[in-house]
């Protein structure tokens, strides 16, 4: 597999009265074609805000510094503005969370599917909307060229969203950003639109980054997950590997949140993480996740690396090794603090 | 589209003789109309004479269908002070404050729109500032002082335009900045919050994900959703301005409608007051009426429902 | 920052100020607020101790000393500072006196028409159905009608005086309190707590007073100010076209009118009360576009 995109210390700020807003704190990782990255954590981990940082789409006032982001061989740090617009939707396309929103309501879905083709790619009118046409039936949508002529209010959020897919791969993007494409939806509607995503990956031979804070959704669609916490990385793997053997003491508990069938006993509580996310102005030394980590200790308060516990699995703890030890063999329930009612 | 156009036009029209009822009916405040056209050195013979030519002795109800079926045809009477059909009157005097009316309208939107468009893309900034100042300041200047103070500098400390009058086109330099810059700070803001609301939005990320340059993203899909409401304003602040031309024509002693309203109003002349009062009620009503229908169509919401 | 302890999470929060210090620290930040806070308390104080401020009676006419300069004009003195008018009355005193009038004038308006709008607004936002239709079609009709021409007829009509103009304006400025309480109560209205607030069977009387007003109170304020400054603004013009506040009151207005004729060599007699006018209005727009700005929530400026 072929590295598409790869990222080396990417940090996000925001200027704000009381201080910086450190919202990414120099992460690290890559993805390759035909692979799908996850990144989950909680809202606020800083997860939409690296998704923004690799389109290069962030609020004006939001600060992007890396030391490098390659993306099909260049640096993306070294695009101008001009530059990073002809990659922008052309090799590297994104999906939003809010198909509610994300269409221009003045204009037809026929106008907006085609628009970005017509500006990367030089091909005619006819060309644009038979692709347009060939992608709305790839996505699902029947009477794919009278839908061409509708305007976005006239179809529900899941058709919506399947319109933003297929705008998105109107140029065959080498790198799919998708930032909680389901959230906003159905449950039935979901596991669609992620089925949805797979095969096209599968199909067009793509990287994809998904963004979600749903564990559901990363079991079902990632080959490799990278748990984020406060602007870190915390932990990174293949998704077996992440899922059998949680490391880090946040990723346990995020483990924890969850019913497993057949293992979560009925009328069990789940699992809770106490306390709050620290607030991320400022510099931090030391475990971010210490202030509510049942196994935090002064070591933790260092400053700290990220390291392999086995090769391909990356936790950034201290005592990754000895919380591994403590919590072996009950994995899944781990002795996080767990279920205390607040 | 059929539907949305018949139930405006349906209210249009309920609206319109609501409003004839009332412009009617204040003829009425004074108590006896005849009375107060007659003058004060009037005898009880004028009074009734006068009863008898405008129809004063009928019912009310009667008076004010003739009047209303007049009004319809274009038959408002016979105006008291200047002798002569009202409705001459007014086709007289309605092209100078038409003209008036559109060369202020495009003074304050070319004034306005750009301004309001720069100051959304550079929020904060020198720009927005200086903007804001002027829509602040626009807000604040009473429109006969500031047409009072333009004459003082530009017709007699530099004098370079005349300061009252309606022959040319130079007459119309002054009074247009009057009632054009009256309408700008409104016009200005609503641009401005509307750019922002619409360059916040989650579809204008899409664009800008999709490789669009920031100029095709403000002009086609920021600018086209921004405008609606502006074009709703301006429909609206149209009709404001005709009925501020009444203070600015009077300043200038520009011979437009405005100018007529106050006179006939000063004169007591009351089948003018009430002809020039209908009639910028029902072009208000027609304004808002074609500013619907024009927000309908440029809004696929509505037009394809 | 680090992290010391394991424990205390919630420090941040506990010592996060309370939203009246918020509040407070944004009006005191806000420079609108504070000019337009700062001009408006100085013309409130000119019109509450006219008597004791002005330096002579405003209507005591001295056909000796008229048109006396204002003092940094060539002939001007002390005994006039800003002069006097063609008939000889001091126009500093004219001037201060005139803040009681435009005052008056913009309070009481604000204030009638505020009723009678917040109750047609509410009403209508809140029992929606006939009373909204009723209340939409009142306030199209109004906005229809232009406010000077009308205004102009029934002062000519009924003939001109302080209380006309304040009744007529009451009677007239009505239509934004009802357009803005009209969809600011059908927001709240669709809200969790009131329907809470029904289910818990509180009388309607109680709900609109407990639950709806104090929402809409800050909407009600930034129009009650606007309203404000339309009343002074057409008090102004109606007494201009000389069918307002009628002579010899020292209204703003009717003095930039009756400076008109001597507007050529003297413009001061109508720039001075222009510009008393003119940062009465601008003080009043500043106090209502920063009490908007300082209510809205964050990040929502």
């Amino acid at each position: 597999m072929t590295t598409t995109l790869s990222v080396e210390n990417l940090r996000v700020s925001i200027p704000l009265s009381a201080g910086v807003l450190h919202a990414v704190r120099g992460i690290s990782f890559e993805v390759a074609r035909g692979e799908t990255l996850c990144l989950v954590g909680e809202s606020g981990c800083g997860k939409s805000l690296t998704s923004l940082a690799l389109m290069n789409l962030l609020p004006s006032r939001a600060k992007r510094e890396a030391d490098r982001i390659s993306f099909d061989g260049a640096d993306l740090l070294k695009l101008g503005e001009r530059g990073m617009a002809k990659v922008r939707g052309n090799t590297m396309a994104m999906i939003f969370q809010e198909p509610m929103t994300s269409l221009n309501p003045a204009y037809t879905i026929g106008n907006q599917l085609e628009e970005g083709i017509r500006l990367h790619k030089n091909v005619s009118a006819k060309e644009a909307r038979e692709r347009a046409i060939y992608l709305l039936e790839k996505v699902g949508i029947t009477a794919a060229a009278s839908r061409l002529g509708q305007y976005p209010h006239q179809l529900s959020g899941g058709l919506r969203q399947r319109v933003m897919i297929a705008m998105a791969l109107m140029c065959g993007p080498d790198l799919l950003i998708c930032d909680e494409p389901t959230t906003a939806l159905d449950v039935t509607i979901q596991a669609q639109i992620l089925h949805l995503i797979k095969d096209l990956q599968r199909e067009f031979d793509m990287a994809v980054i998904l963004i979600t804070h749903d564990l559901g959704v990363v079991a079902r669609v990632a080959d490799r997950v990278a748990v984020m916490y406060a602007g870190e990385i915390i932990e990174s793997g293949v998704v077996g590997e992440i899922f059998s053997r949680p490391t880090h003491p946040y990723t346990q508990g995020l483990m924890n949140c969850i019913p497993v069938p057949g293992k979560t006993r009925q009328g069990e509580r789940l699992g809770t993480i106490p306390g709050i996310v620290p607030s991320m102005i400022g510099e931090m030394t030391g475990c971010a996740f210490a202030n509510r980590c049942a196994y935090a200790q002064d070591i933790c308060l260092q400053p700290l690396t990220t390291h392999d516990i086995v090769p391909g699995h990356a936790v950034r703890c201290a005592r990754a090794e000895e919380v591994l030890a403590l919590t072996a063999g009950s994995n899944q329930a781990g002795t996080i603090q767990s279920g205390s009612p607040a | 589209m059929l539907v949305y156009t018949a139930k405006r036009l349906l209210l249009a029209i309920l609206v319109s003789l609501t409003v004839s009822a009332l412009v009617f009916s204040l003829l009425y405040l004074s108590g006896d109309p005849a009375t107060a056209l007659a003058g004060e050195r009037a005898n009880e013979a004028d009074i009734q004479a006068i009863k008898a030519a405008y129809g004063f002795d009928q019912p009310v109800y009667v008076q004010y269908f003739k009047w209303l079926g007049g009004a319809v045809q274009g038959e408002f009477g016979q105006s008291v002070y200047f002798r002569m059909p009202v409705i001459d009157l007014i086709v007289e005097r309605l092209p100078v404050t038409m003209m008036l009316g559109v060369s202020a309208m495009i003074f304050a939107l070319v004034l306005a729109i750009p301004l309001g468009v720069l100051a959304a893309m550079y929020q904060n900034s020198l720009i927005d500032r200086a903007a804001l100042l002027l829509a602040v300041v626009g807000q604040a200047m009473p429109s006969f002082w500031f047409a009072l103070m333009l004459i003082v500098v530009f017709a007699y400390w530099v004098p370079i335009l005349p300061a009252s009058g309606s022959d040319s086109w130079e007459h119309f330099v002054l009074p247009t900045i009057v009632l054009g810059y009256y309408a700008t700070p409104a016009f200005m803001r609503l641009t401005r919050t509307g750019l922002l609301d619409v360059l916040s939005s989650d579809y204008v990320r899409t664009a800008r994900a999709k490789g669009l340059s920031p100029a095709m993203v403000l002009f086609k899909h920021a600018l086209r959703n921004a405008i609606i409401p502006v074009v709703s304003l301006a429909a609206v602040q149209f009709g404001f301005m005709l009925t501020g031309s009444i203070i600015i024509e009077t300043v200038f002693a520009l011979h437009g409608a405005g100018f007529l309203a106050w006179e006939s109003i000063s004169r007591s002349d009351f089948p003018t007051v009430q002809a020039v009062l209908l009639l910028f009620s029902w072009f208000y009503i027609i304004l808002t009426f074609l500013a619907d229908l024009l927000n309908a169509w440029l809004n696929p919401r509505i037009r394809v429902a | 920052m680090s992290i010391m302890t394991p424990t205390a999470p919630t420090a941040e929060v506990i010592l996060a100020p309370t939203p009246g210090q918020i509040l407070r620290r944004r009006i005191f930040g806000h420079r609108g607020i504070v000019i337009g806070g700062g001009i408006f308390f100085v013309i409130v104080l000119m019109a509450l101790f006219a008597p004791l401020i002005a330096p002579y009676d405003p209507y005591h006419q001295d056909l000796i000393a008229r048109m006396a300069p204002p003092v940094w004009q060539d002939r001007g003195t002390w005994e006039h500072i800003l002069g006097t008018d063609q008939v000889g009355r001091d126009y500093l005193s004219r001037l201060i006196y005139g803040a009681r009038i435009s005052l008056l004038i913009g309070i009481m308006a604000a204030l009638i028409s505020g009723i009678i709008g917040t109750v047609m607004g509410v009403a209508a936002g809140y029992f929606g159905g006939k009373v909204d239709l009723v209340v939409t079609f009142l306030i199209t009709c109004r906005l229809s009608l232009p406010v000077i021409l009308v205004s102009l007829a029934v002062v000519a009509i009924v003939g001109g005086s302080l209380e006309m103009v304040i009744l007529v304006l009451g009677l007239l400025l009505w239509d934004r309190y009802a357009v803005v309480m009209r969809s600011s109560t059908q927001q709240i209205r669709s809200l969790d707590y009131v329907a809470a607030a029904q289910a818990a069977g509180c009388s309607t009387w109680y709900i609109l007073a407990r639950e709806i007003l104090p929402n809409v109170m800050n909407q009600l304020i930034v129009v009650a100010t606007l309203e404000f400054a339309h009343a002074v603004l057409l008090e102004a013009a109606l007494s201009f076209l000389g069918l307002g506040v009628q002579p010899p009151l020292p209204s703003w207005g009717l003095m930039i009118s009756e400076g008109r004729n001597y507007i050529l060599f003297d413009p001061w007699l109508i720039a001075i009360p222009g510009s008393a006018l003119f940062l009465l209005l601008l003080a009043v727009n500043l106090l209502g576009d920063g009490v908007r700005d300082v209510t809205v929530p964050e990040n929502r400026a």
